[in-house]
């Protein structure tokens, strides 16, 4: 589904992706662990297709498009979904406005129907209780005020709406409780199928524990140093990631 | 300035008055850039036109229509080029007394002899005296003590500069008296592609206890030009809030000043600025906190595209008897292209020790972390952007307590926002 070949990207001048090769196939979940700085945030802000980020060379494909020429909103439609890692607080838009607007373009896009309020509220009801969604938050504008297990909830339910192909969660566990993580967790687990994939970032081995990867990798200065499947996360967890810049550094030095 | 010079002396009550402003607009001259409250604002090019004063016009009912908002019930009253229209006006008065300002003057009536020009200021405000001076027509209203007045008293002048530059002065002088309520909507609209000038003049005063709200509509044409000043007064316990919309023409001005006369007043003031092309508007409040317990909310927020310029000029007196006033005034810009351009200048002098006041302006961009956002879930940048900017106008909009009204600004600024 997702091809990346020899990723480059630079932000402020400074390079941060080194050469990334991944593929992920569909119904795959690929959890991208590393240390601070290794290029996790940089890898999801350039698969979305960020601005800020300068790609110099490599490829990325989804399903055999060219992901890199498209802008962002193109992306989203083909079905790259992120989850921000900082959801942005918008005062004046509503949630539930803002949401319809996104499936109709999304629909459009895939030459579905749009769907009309009525129908948008229906469909917006049967995928609020996978995610645990109260109502009172989808009246209020978006993201505004929501506490932070509030606001990746409200990413997670976006995604459910959407139905994206690929999903890239982008640290989502930060700054969550475990309720609240269990509760997103089973968000992705009841979306995940074996037509859509994931690629979950983040730096703890926690959330690992309730969505179960098929595929770790770990990412150390802008490259893919090493993969494994979820023991490798448990080995991290237990071993830091010290192990793993000395073995990258001695073979470089 | 050939128009000058057509002074004519209908009302004869009015005569040494007019004569007054005359004398005061030619000493006082066509404001430069060189005052200070018109440095950002340059209206030489208006006064190089030759207009028509009360030029005839030809347009049929069917013509106007368009000017009018839908929904929109209660009283109508339209003039065309300065002259009342008996015919495209609706005046069905419950609680209140409409006449035009002609009436009114002819028939020199206690209220408005005691109220008329007593709120304006010809001796400093050039664009004061010149309305003052010509004057043709308007409304005069009257609300006696004690009453309510559900059904909004809508004012509608139309320009009709279908053949020939127009000159217009719409002169309004509402007084409200005593624990009553009432709403107030003017709307201003040129047709035709000649050049207008309109100088209105709209004098409010607000009884005791008095509660009154009013709207002002500037969605005109690129030739159409306004220099309008609203002149408010308000007695103790009362609450006054005005509401200014532009959202197109060549040069607006628009000078609103409030005085405070008594203890426990509310004044709120909101203004929206949606502008493109190259219109020029200048929003000039002015607020005087004469007595102690007294609030005013001063709230104007600006979108600029394309080379259009704004200007927001905010003044606050707190005189030394004005202990424990509250004064709050916010301008906020967003400047959608480099070419447009925003000065904002609070001034605040607060000469008593026991008050609270604050001010704030912004300029700035869309926010682009919330454009991303939004693209990140497949909205387009376009949309995404009439999205935040509606965000943007929203919390101005939500203040239109007139539902019709309402209605009729959004749809303005969804046209608008595409």
């Amino acid at each position: 589904m997702l091809s990346i070949k020899n990723l480059q990207a630079k932000i402020d001048g400074k390079q941060i992706l080194n050469g990334l090769n991944l593929e992920v196939k569909a119904g795959e979940i690929h959890a991208i662990m590393g240390p601070n700085g290794a290029g996790k945030s940089t890898l999801a802000a350039v698969l979305a297709g960020r601005e800020d980020y300068e790609v110099l060379g490599g490829t990325v494909e989804l399903d055999g498009v060219d992901l890199l020429e498209m802008a962002p909103e193109e992306r989203a439609r083909e079905g790259v979904f992120l989850a921000f890692q900082y959801p942005v607080e918008i005062p004046g838009v509503n949630t539930t406005s803002f949401l319809k607007t996104a499936v109709n373009e999304v629909r459009k896009h895939r030459g579905e129907e749009e769907l009309d309020a009525v129908r948008f509220l229906k469909f917006m009801k049967e995928k609020m209780k996978t995610v645990d969604m109260p109502q009172s938050l989808l009246k209020r504008a978006l993201n505004e005020g929501f506490s932070g297990g509030e606001k990746k909830r409200n990413e997670i339910f976006q995604m459910s709406l959407l139905e994206p192909k690929l999903s890239i969660l982008d640290e989502t566990d930060s700054g969550l409780d475990i309720d609240a993580l269990k509760v997103v967790a089973n968000g992705v687990n009841t979306y995940k199928s074996d037509k859509n994939a994931f690629i979950v970032v983040t730096h703890y081995q926690r959330l690992l524990d309730y969505i179960i990867p098929d595929f770790v990798h770990v990412l150390y200065k802008g490259r893919i140093v090493k993969s494994g499947t979820k023991d490798l996360a448990l080995e991290l967890e237990e071993r830091g990631y010290d192990w793993i810049k000395e073995e990258v550094d001695g073979v470089s030095a | 300035m050939s128009f000058i010079n057509s002074l004519d002396t209908d009302f004869s009550n009015l005569k040494e008055l007019r004569e007054k402003a005359l004398t005061s607009f030619k000493a006082l001259g066509i404001p430069t850039p060189k005052n200070e409250e018109w440095k950002f604002t340059n209206i030489k090019k208006l006064f190089d036109v030759d207009y028509t004063k009360g030029a005839k016009s030809k347009l049929s009912n069917e013509q106007v229509q368009d000017v009018f908002i839908p929904g929109l019930e209660g009283n109508k009253i339209v003039f065309v080029n300065g002259e009342f229209k008996a015919e495209l006006s609706t005046i069905n008065p419950s609680n209140l007394e409409i006449s035009t300002f002609a009436e009114a003057a002819n028939k020199s009536s206690e209220v408005f002899a005691k109220y008329y020009a007593k709120q304006s200021n010809i001796d400093d405000e050039a664009i004061s005296a010149l309305n003052t001076a010509y004057a043709q027509d308007g409304v005069f209203i009257y609300v006696p003590k004690n009453k309510v007045v559900e059904e909004t008293t809508t004012l509608y002048f139309i320009t009709d500069a279908t053949t020939e530059n127009v000159v217009s002065y719409p002169r309004n002088l509402i007084v409200v008296e005593e624990n009553s309520q009432a709403k107030f909507v003017e709307v201003y609209k040129t047709i035709g592609s000649n050049n207008s000038l309109c100088n209105p003049i709209s004098e409010v005063f607000v009884g005791k206890s008095a509660i009154v709200e009013h709207f002002k509509l500037q969605n005109d044409v690129e030739t159409a030009s306004q220099l309008s000043s609203i002149n408010v007064d308000q007695s103790t316990s009362s609450v006054f809030k005005q509401h200014t919309y532009s959202f197109k023409g060549d040069v607006i001005r628009n000078n609103l000043t409030h005085t405070l006369n008594g203890e426990h007043i509310e004044s709120h003031m909101n203004g929206l600025y949606l502008l493109d092309g190259s219109t020029h508007v200048d929003n000039h409040t002015n607020v005087d906190h004469k007595f102690p317990n007294c609030e005013s909310h001063e709230l104007y927020k600006g979108i600029l595209d394309d080379k259009s310029r704004g200007v927001f000029n905010g003044k606050v007196f707190v005189r030394k008897d004005a202990q424990k006033t509250n004064a709050f005034q916010s301008n906020r810009n967003v400047l959608l292209s480099d070419s447009a351009t925003i000065n904002t200048k609070p001034q605040l002098e607060i000469w008593a020790d026991d008050v609270s006041c604050s001010h704030g302006c912004t300029i700035g961009q869309l926010d682009k972390e919330a454009l991303f956002y939004m693209n990140a879930r497949g909205i387009g940048r376009q949309k995404a952007q009439a999205l935040l900017m509606s965000a943007f106008a929203i919390e101005v909009i939500d203040r239109i307590s007139i539902e019709a009204l309402k209605v009729h600004v959004e749809g303005i600024i969804e046209a608008r926002l595409g």
